[in-house]
């Protein structure tokens, strides 16, 4: 296969790096977005590099329309196209309901969910061009199961499954391909944080036993933007253990 | 560069081969899909700066060009 070209949000750090960097030993070019500073992506950017791909690092946050559209451009004349986009940018902002405010509901909203029509809305005129697309958005298993606590998080990641669907139909005569990746709980910074005492209460709803690792999330991405996914559109693979059946 | 030559550029591109086209041809000839079409009229509004509208009924080349310099003069 020709070199490819992925644009993947969050990729500076956890979940999206390690899709870039699995992405990047299958001979793609990575365009890194990401809101943090370029300097908190440092690690992925060298590793990367050391992969022998070129990558660029893009300051831009994904909720924000306008911002998208020039990072996208600028994308596609830095590296004269796109052919796989991964949205995997996402936050929480954990809380009750009843104690949820407005601004915790509309900035987790604005940047999972509308992060994701914005990425799509704008790199999606190019892959019709080009007649190829890949795209797959990193929901989560709380998006089917819902959560006490994470009303916000729990709506946005729902939303991309919807959305992930209608797009896989609008743009199936382009041959561009839409997918979700739903996984359950995943080791990172978060997860070490816990007490050994969660981790029990966690590993008991998980008939594997055992957390995720980021690499088992970035498997399902590669397997899915590969020819061998090239007739599977508008599935959401769960990637979890088989904690939600 | 004319309207007819404009609209020539951006419908062969859309449709990946280089298209002959008049102001007669009509769009069932060049038999566009309803994706196409949408393509189309959002390259012509970015091209020429101008707003068609989201349910154009497109018949012939003829008479998309005539809306075309319409909004264009009404500017
Ligand atoms: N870790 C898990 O257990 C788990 C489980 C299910 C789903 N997910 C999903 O996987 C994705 C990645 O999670 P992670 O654990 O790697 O998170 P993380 O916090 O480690 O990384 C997220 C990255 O996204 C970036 N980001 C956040 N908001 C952004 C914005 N507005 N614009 C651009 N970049 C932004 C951050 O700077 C960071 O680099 C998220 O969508 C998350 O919801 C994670």
């Amino acid at each position: 296969m020709d070199k490819r070209v992925a644009l993947i949000t969050g990729a500076g750090r956890g979940i999206g790096a390690k899709i870039a960097l699995t992405l990047a030993k299958e001979n793609t070019d990575i365009a890194v977005v990401d809101y943090s500073d370029e300097s908190a992506a440092k690690e992925t950017l060298e590793a990367l590099a050391q992969a022998g791909v070129t990558a660029r690092y893009y300051k831009c946050d994904v909720s924000d329309f306008n911002a998208v559209k020039t990072v996208v451009d600028q994308i596609v004349k830095d590296f004269g196209k796109i052919d796989i986009l991964v949205n995997n940018a996402g936050i929480t902002a954990d809380k009750l309901i009843l104690r949820m405010e407005e601004s915790d509901w509309d900035r987790v909203l604005d940047i999972n969910l509308k992060g994701c029509f914005n990425m799509i809305k704008h790199v999606t005129p190019y892959m019709m061009r080009k007649r190829y697309g890949r795209i797959v958005s990193i929901s989560s298993v709380v998006g089917m199961m819902g959560n006490a606590g994470q009303a916000n998080y729990a709506a946005s990641k729902a939303g991309i499954i919807g959305l992930t669907k209608t797009v896989a139909k609008e743009f199936g005569p382009r041959n561009i391909t839409a997918n979700a990746v739903a996984p359950g709980f995943i080791k990172t910074a978060m997860t070490d944080a816990l007490t050994e005492e969660q981790k029990q209460a966690m590993y008991k709803q998980i008939p594997l036993g055992c957390l995720g690792e980021t690499q088992d999330i970035a498997n399902a991405v590669k397997f899915l933007v590969s020819d061998d996914a090239r007739y599977i559109t508008g599935v959401v693979l769960k990637v979890d253990g088989g904690m939600y059946i | 560069m004319t309207t007819l030559e404009k609209l020539k550029e951006i419908l062969s591109e859309c449709k990946g081969e280089d298209l002959n086209i008049t102001p007669e041809t009509t769009f069932d000839e060049l038999d566009f899909d309803s994706l196409d079409k949408v393509d189309i009229v959002m390259q012509i509004e970015e091209a020429y700066d101008i707003s068609l509208g989201d349910n154009m009924q497109l018949s012939t080349v003829g008479e998309l060009i005539a809306k075309i310099d319409e909004a264009v003069a009404n500017k």
